[in-house]
């Protein structure tokens, strides 16, 4: 090999430095619209799954023809009133975005903050299943942090908007194998009929560690072994949630009225 | 040493195996083995990397200035790594998800910088693709032999489809736990050592 000059690693860095980020930079903006509608696509299958809709057959197109009975909306979450799509459009509006938004967005303090999110967007989308008309199931976008990250799932309510129909995760960073298995459809199964508030009106519904038993597993998951951080999350989540700083307000409003107009 | 093409494609599957014979790439053979399908795609995924990033290096190699080949050689590797997560993201969105992080681990994966800093910076490029591939191939074997038993024993299925009935879903079989943990990779790991270098005295070491 020639002796080098001084310079040579100097520019051979440089030009590797530009080609790689040029090849980075293209695949990444190339590649995007089609990784956003995987994601789009996910998130409303998984909408559905947590409504007991969509069972893991079908592909796109059969998910599109069931998304159909959905219906977005968005909610104030300070008082829980439906804002008129010509304020904000659902389908364009970015509900994590939002949250980082001064405008349409705000701080937590630290008491508030019980899921972990810093910051916590004034709007909140929420999709509505009808069957005759009358409301069926409520699905609400829920996310707090974690063992190792921010886990993102929906959760479906029934019509009396008190009792839990289905759960789903769509998006975590926690251990497989063991808090990874939030997303096993058998535990997520165990979810369906528990009560989100007791008489009093409080968030109480938490993971517990074991079988829940007695009097209050109604309000009780079954955990997972050897996920108790995970599982933490889990009732942190829940608790943030469906309290006053986040869907209570909504619940409340809404209760046994069968609609969401007025 | 001058094999030919063949050889350097096989022999990297026993004889020089880079998990089992270099203990490289233990910490993702840990990680996304405990089912068969990321175990797959991991390795495929790994066997590209490995092969492409051989293959640029070994193009470039007269032109690396020494003093800066390992910073040249990763800048290559996290290229490739980064179009591989961006690819599978925009085509393969369920494995994606599944594997993530771990994509992003094959950059420090010592396999590819080993095989980079080893045998493509002397070998000509042919010869390093072919290197590359067959490094890839002997970490799937490994990693695809730790799956199975992984996943058959901790979770009673292969490939995602149910084979031994848990006793969590009324069935008679009850789920190893340990298997689901990464450690079990070690004992696994450890076991296929011990066979390929009873099988093969010549890769024992010598006290």
């Amino acid at each position: 090999m020639a002796k080098e000059s001084p310079a040579k690693p100097f520019y051979s860095v440089l030009i590797l430095a530009l080609v790689c980020s040029m090849l980075v930079a293209g695949a990444a903006v190339g590649l995007r619209p089609r990784q956003e509608t995987n994601r789009k696509f996910d998130q409303k299958k998984n909408i559905l799954r947590a409504a007991g809709l969509y069972h893991g057959q079908g592909g796109q197109a059969e998910v599109e023809k069931l998304f159909q009975a959905v219906e977005t909306k968005i909610i104030r979450l300070s008082d829980g009133s439906v804002v008129k799509p010509a304020e904000i459009e659902p389908a364009t509006f970015n509900q994590l975005k939002a949250a980082f938004n001064p405008e349409t967005g705000r701080a937590l303090t630290k008491e508030e903050d019980q899921a972990g999110l810093g910051r916590r967007e004034n709007y909140s989308l929420v999709y509505l299943v009808k069957k005759n008309d009358r409301l069926d199931k409520v699905i609400l976008p829920v996310r707090g942090k974690g063992l190792w990250s921010t886990m993102y799932g929906y959760v479906a309510l029934a019509n009396d908007l008190a009792t839990i129909n289905g759960i789903t995760f769509y998006q975590h960073g926690e251990t497989p194998g063991l808090g990874g298995e939030i997303e096993n459809e058998t535990w997520q199964a165990g979810w369906a009929g528990k009560k989100i508030h007791n008489l009093q009106g409080e968030p109480v519904l938490r993971v517990v560690k074991g079988k829940s038993s007695g009097e209050e597993s109604r309000y009780q998951i079954d955990g997972i072994s050897g996920a108790t951080l995970t599982m933490n999350g889990v009732s942190n989540m829940m608790s943030f949630w469906f309290g006053d700083h986040g869907f209570k307000p909504f619940l409340e409003r809404y209760k046994n009225r069968g609609d969401l107009d007025g | 040493m001058a094999e030919s093409k063949k050889e350097l494609l096989t022999r990297a599957i026993f004889q020089r195996n880079p998990i089992a014979l270099l203990v490289l790439g233990i910490c993702s053979a840990l990680a996304v083995t405990g089912s068969m399908s990321t175990a797959l795609v991991m390795s495929v995924c790994l066997t590209l990397v490995v092969a492409c990033s051989s293959l640029t290096i070994s193009l470039v190699r007269n032109q690396i200035p020494t003093t800066v080949r390992i910073g040249i050689q990763i800048t290559v590797i996290a290229t490739l790594v980064i179009l591989v997560d961006q690819i599978l993201k925009a085509f393969f969105y369920d494995l994606a998800k599944q594997l993530s992080i771990y994509v992003g681990l094959i950059i420090t994966n010592c396999i590819v910088m080993g095989r980079a800093e080893g045998f493509a910076m002397s070998n000509p490029p042919g010869k390093a693709f072919v290197d590359g591939i067959g490094n890839g191939l002997g970490y799937g074997f490994i990693m695809l032999t730790v799956a199975f038993f992984r996943e058959l024993l901790g979770s009673g299925s292969l490939f995602g489809h149910r084979l031994l009935n848990l006793t969590a879903n009324g069935g008679w079989y009850e789920a190893n736990g340990l298997m689901l943990l990464p450690a079990s990779a070690f004992f696994i790991i450890a076991l296929i050592i011990w066979l390929l270098r009873t099988l093969q005295p010549a890769q024992q070491e010598k006290d």
